[in-house]
């Protein structure tokens, strides 16, 4: 793996934030089948860190291992260690529910409970025992995602009448009333309109003064314009996913120091 | 290669920006040749073919903005955009440059310049092969000959310094010559000018080459 510049722990960049999450010699296997080799890496707290590379190189695997959904998958293997916070994500005393309120999750699609826009949001708390004022805790949520002004007026209104963009934001809201503290994107904006697309965007800067944001896209320009940290998997003829380079974005999209990254950033194989 | 077009393009686009440098060396050697040989024909020529020049940078530069638009380059891709861009920015001054040398040889009209013209000449010999040798790094991607274009520019500098304190003491021991010295005054500021463009397109070519952005001959890569 080659680090950018940028990343050296001594000059600022990734390193100066204190990683949140941390993969040290992550290897991963679906049955037999190797999907991801020796994944070492530091997300920083705080910032949005993108993952990118081309299909099949295990981006969304990684992903999916830092909150354990792949537990569900029964022939998921998985070697080397997730810390989140210093702590074994893996450790026998986890609880996986545990973790995945503290290690939300946005999908592909936006995936709203058939219910009110209120009750989309006051779910997840509610099982979890929250006792405090619930409408303040909805109001709060919404307004974090931004998209309170649009929707205050109907929240007892069926989150699916909202227009895609608006259901995608509330399921960010809806990641937000747990009170992560990561928030993992998985292609959050590949069904959406190119306008909805930059209010998810903008929403992601906004999001990560409070939050540590780690968003897998294919979209380059997406991941050029919202992330502060860039990784490039690849996985050659192998298949078996590998990390080739993780820097600053800016030195990753202007001057990155593996041919592989650059080839694949300018579109000379892929 | 998935971009194949895009790439294309980007290297027709860099063959312009050399054709472009062709066109502002030939200008300089024509501006040199009618000052030197009294030619106002050639001077003439000079301003009008400027015109093309202005047109051609243009047109590169429309070219540059609409490929940052529809392709949003990365990497090299987008050094390569930006050098092109400064570069050709760096070589239409070029061009005025030459323009004003051959508008000085027409306001000269008849009269002789105040002295032969030896240092002058030495200094546009100097200032065009810090303009080729640039364009040639450019070409071979070669940060090394850039560095020493870089370095020549101090030889040119102080070519400059010997023609202004020659004039400057012209014109103080009999001022009926200040009019003709300051014309070539004004031939070795354009011409100094000309080197100092020379240098900041070879630090195009560093930054192409290794990602960084240089200011001056000191800089190292």
């Amino acid at each position: 793996m080659r680090v950018g510049t940028n990343a050296q722990p001594d000059s600022p960049g990734a390193a100066q934030h204190t990683p949140i999450v941390r993969a040290n010699g992550l290897s991963v296997y679906y049955g037999t089948t190797m999907a991801l080799s020796d994944i070492s890496l530091d997300f920083p707290s705080n910032r949005v860190t993108a993952i990118i590379g081309p299909s099949g190189c295990g981006k969304s695997t990684l992903l999916r291992c830092i909150n354990r959904m792949n537990d569900l998958i029964p022939i998921f293997r998985m070697t080397g260690q997730i810390l989140f916070d210093g702590r074994d994500l893996y450790g026998p005393s986890v609880d996986p529910t545990d973790i995945r309120y503290q290690i939300g999750m946005v999908f592909q699609r936006p995936n709203p409970f058939p219910k009110s826009i209120y009750d989309n949001i006051a779910f997840g708390p509610k099982i979890n025992g929250f006792s405090g004022k619930m409408d303040d805790l909805v109001e709060g949520s919404l307004r974090r995602a931004a998209l309170w002004d649009e929707v205050k007026d109907r929240l007892k209104t069926s989150a699916l009448a909202l227009s895609g963009g608006q259901q995608q934001r509330l399921c960010i809201a809806r990641a937000l009333a747990v009170q992560p503290r990561v928030i993992l994107m998985d292609e959050p904006c590949s069904a959406l309109d190119p306008i909805a697309t930059l209010a998810i965007e903008d929403l992601m800067r906004q999001l990560s003064e409070d939050y540590s944001i780690i968003i897998v896209t294919h979209n380059m320009q997406q991941a050029a314009r919202v992330s502060d940290h860039t990784a490039f998997l690849n996985s050659g003829e192998s298949r078996i996913g590998e990390l080739v380079e993780f820097g600053d974005t800016t030195q990753i999209f202007t001057n990155p120091i593996d041919e592989r990254t650059e080839a694949y950033i300018t579109g000379r194989f892929g | 290669m998935v971009r194949a077009d895009f790439h294309r393009n980007l290297r027709s686009l860099q063959d312009d920006l050399i054709a472009l440098g062709s066109r502002v060396e030939t200008a300089i050697a024509k501006s040199l040749q009618g000052l030197r040989n009294r030619d106002l024909d050639i001077s003439r020529q000079v301003v009008i073919e400027d015109d093309i020049i202005d047109r051609e940078w243009l047109d590169l530069e429309e070219q540059c903005i609409d490929m940052m638009a529809r392709q949003q380059p990365n990497s090299i891709d987008l050094r390569t955009l930006m050098s092109v861009l400064h570069i050709a920015t760096e070589l239409e001054r070029m061009g005025d440059y030459a323009e004003g040398i051959a508008k000085i040889s027409i306001m000269m009209g008849d009269q002789p310049p105040l002295k032969p013209l030896i240092d002058i000449p030495r200094m546009a010999e100097k200032a065009s092969q810090m303009l080729h040798r640039s364009l040639d790094a450019f070409v071979a991607r070669d940060p090394e000959a850039a560095l020493q274009v870089c370095n020549d520019d101090d030889e040119v500098d102080n070519l400059y310094e010997q023609i202004y304190r020659e004039l400057l003491t012209y014109m103080f021991e009999d001022p009926s010559t200040i009019q003709r010295a300051t014309y070539l005054l004004w031939v070795a500021h354009d011409l100094e000018r000309i080197a100092d463009r020379a240098t900041n397109i070879a630090e195009r070519v560093i930054f192409l080459v290794t990602g960084r952005l240089t200011d001056g001959p000191a800089s190292n890569f």
